[in-house]
């Protein structure tokens, strides 16, 4: 049995959870512990090592979605969970324009940790106070060559577009690197 | 879609900056605990502004600008009522009080003024009404934001933000393929032109700031302004690579066997 992996990081409360829980197969194994830190209760818990989704895609196969911790004092999972991943999805919660450097910041991070694709969903896109995606773009100083994809994490069609962006980009980087090769 | 937030999150500096590059038509409306400001845009130039606390009125504006005296402000305000800026522009050109140039010159310098006072705002909220029409008796102008960014940033005194904005040193810095600003146009100093003249691929920053003798936070500053300004930006330099790479998931497969694998997962996800 082969096994792939792809990860799924950005700011704390993001919507990675939300993400992995709409395609996993699986019960998403998710080590979530209540918040200590006061200006982080937002929500009651939080990813402290990581979240884990599996889709089979045959006999032989099978994705693992990893979901990074959100909080900063947990980046040194990072590291580790970028470690042989197919590429990677940045969630930006499109509501929390106090977020937008942190976000940045992680994507610079995984990019220094491994050179594989990546596509930017802008999560929340259904909610009223989300900035638009020509505006998320500017915010997040991001190339137009970046794929950034409005996206509601708990829609699965929305999640389903997403990975199949990341999957077409590392589709073709690896025609490109072919083509190099010959 | 809504363009909100608070200037503790995203400064002036970087909502200016988006306004430029997306070429934005509307109103932005600041407020703090104090004070409520607005800056009218048409297509990424600022067109006009004011705050609550002070009349912005053509008459005021020229008067503050020292350009009539407490009499004629007196005098113009009691004759003009209920007259709107552009008419009472008109009426000062015709009477030979006035060119237009000079009209258009003091609103400028009230509207610059007027921002270099809002960069000094570290809180306070802000929503950006998209598309929301200009006033229609205000004498409209067109400043580029470039310059006023530029400003901005130098204003910008904490070194952990810029620490947060270039993280490291040994970045190099490009000039934009499409730069939103002249280089011509923006009024640099004589450390942001020697930095502009260092400016290549194969130049990290800290090799810049050697060669120009700034400091990591003079040399952080002028780097984040030329960015901001969309005249530069962040490349790693020639021959650099990250410190530690991993490997990449796909398997050591030959290439046909891995577009395989990625087109079956692909086909998978679509049939979820």
């Amino acid at each position: 049995m082969q096994t792939v992996k792809m990860v799924v990081t950005g700011p704390f409360n993001a919507g990675k959870t939300a993400f992995i829980r709409t395609v996993s197969e699986i019960n998403v194994v998710s080590t979530e512990r209540k918040i200590s830190q006061p200006a982080e209760q937002v929500k009651e818990t939080t990813t402290v090592a990581m979240d884990f989704g599996r889709i089979t895609i045959d006999q032989d196969l099978v994705l693992y979605l990893f979901g990074t911790p959100g909080q900063r004092r947990f980046d040194f999972m990072w590291e580790i969970l970028s470690e042989g991943m197919l590429g990677f999805v940045v969630m930006v919660d499109s509501c929390k324009p106090e977020t937008f450097r942190e976000a940045r910041m992680i994507l610079e991070t995984f990019r220094a940790y491994a050179p594989t694709p990546y596509v930017v969903a802008a999560n929340k896109q259904d909610l009223e106070d989300a900035w638009g995606i020509e505006d998320l773009r500017i915010a997040l100083r991001l190339d137009s060559q970046v794929k950034l994809i409005p996206c509601v994490a708990n829609d699965k069609e929305s999640v389903k577009i997403i990975l199949i962006e990341l999957l077409d980009q590392i589709l073709r980087e690896l025609e490109v690197n072919t083509e190099r090769a010959s | 879609m809504a363009l909100k937030g608070n200037l503790r999150d995203f400064s002036l500096t970087q909502l200016l900056n988006l306004i430029h590059l997306a070429r934005k038509n509307g109103i932005l409306h600041l407020e703090n605990a104090t004070t409520k400001a607005w800056l009218g845009f048409r297509e990424g130039k600022l067109a006009y502004g004011g705050l609550n606390l002070e009349e912005n009125s053509l008459v005021a504006i020229l008067y503050r600008g020292k350009r009539i005296n407490a009499a004629h402000y007196r005098t113009i305000k009691e004759k003009s009522g209920s007259m709107s800026d552009k008419e009472l522009g008109l009426l000062l050109v015709n009477a030979g009080y006035l060119n237009q140039q000079e009209i258009v010159q003091n609103i400028q310098v009230y509207l610059v003024r007027l921002v270099h006072r809002l960069f000094l705002w570290e809180d306070g909220n802000f929503h950006f009404e998209n598309d929301a029409p200009l006033p229609k008796g205000k004498i409209l102008v067109r400043i580029n934001l470039e310059n006023l960014i530029m400003d901005g940033t130098r204003q910008l005194r904490e070194l952990d933000q810029l620490k947060d904005e270039i993280p490291s040193l040994d970045i190099a810095l490009k000039f934009c393929d499409h730069p939103g600003a002249s280089v011509r146009n923006l009024r640099l100093n004589q450390e942001e032109w020697k930095v502009i003249s260092f400016i290549n691929p194969k130049n990290s920053m800290k090799k810049i700031a050697e060669a120009v003798k700034l400091n990591d936070i003079e040399m952080r500053k002028i780097a984040f302004g030329l960015i901001q300004a969309g005249v530069v930006e962040m490349v790693k330099p020639d021959g650099y690579s990250a410190k530690r790479t991993i490997n990449i998931g796909i398997p050591h497969t030959n290439p046909a066997e891995q577009t395989s694998l990625i087109k079956r997962i692909i086909q998978r996800i679509r049939s979820l």
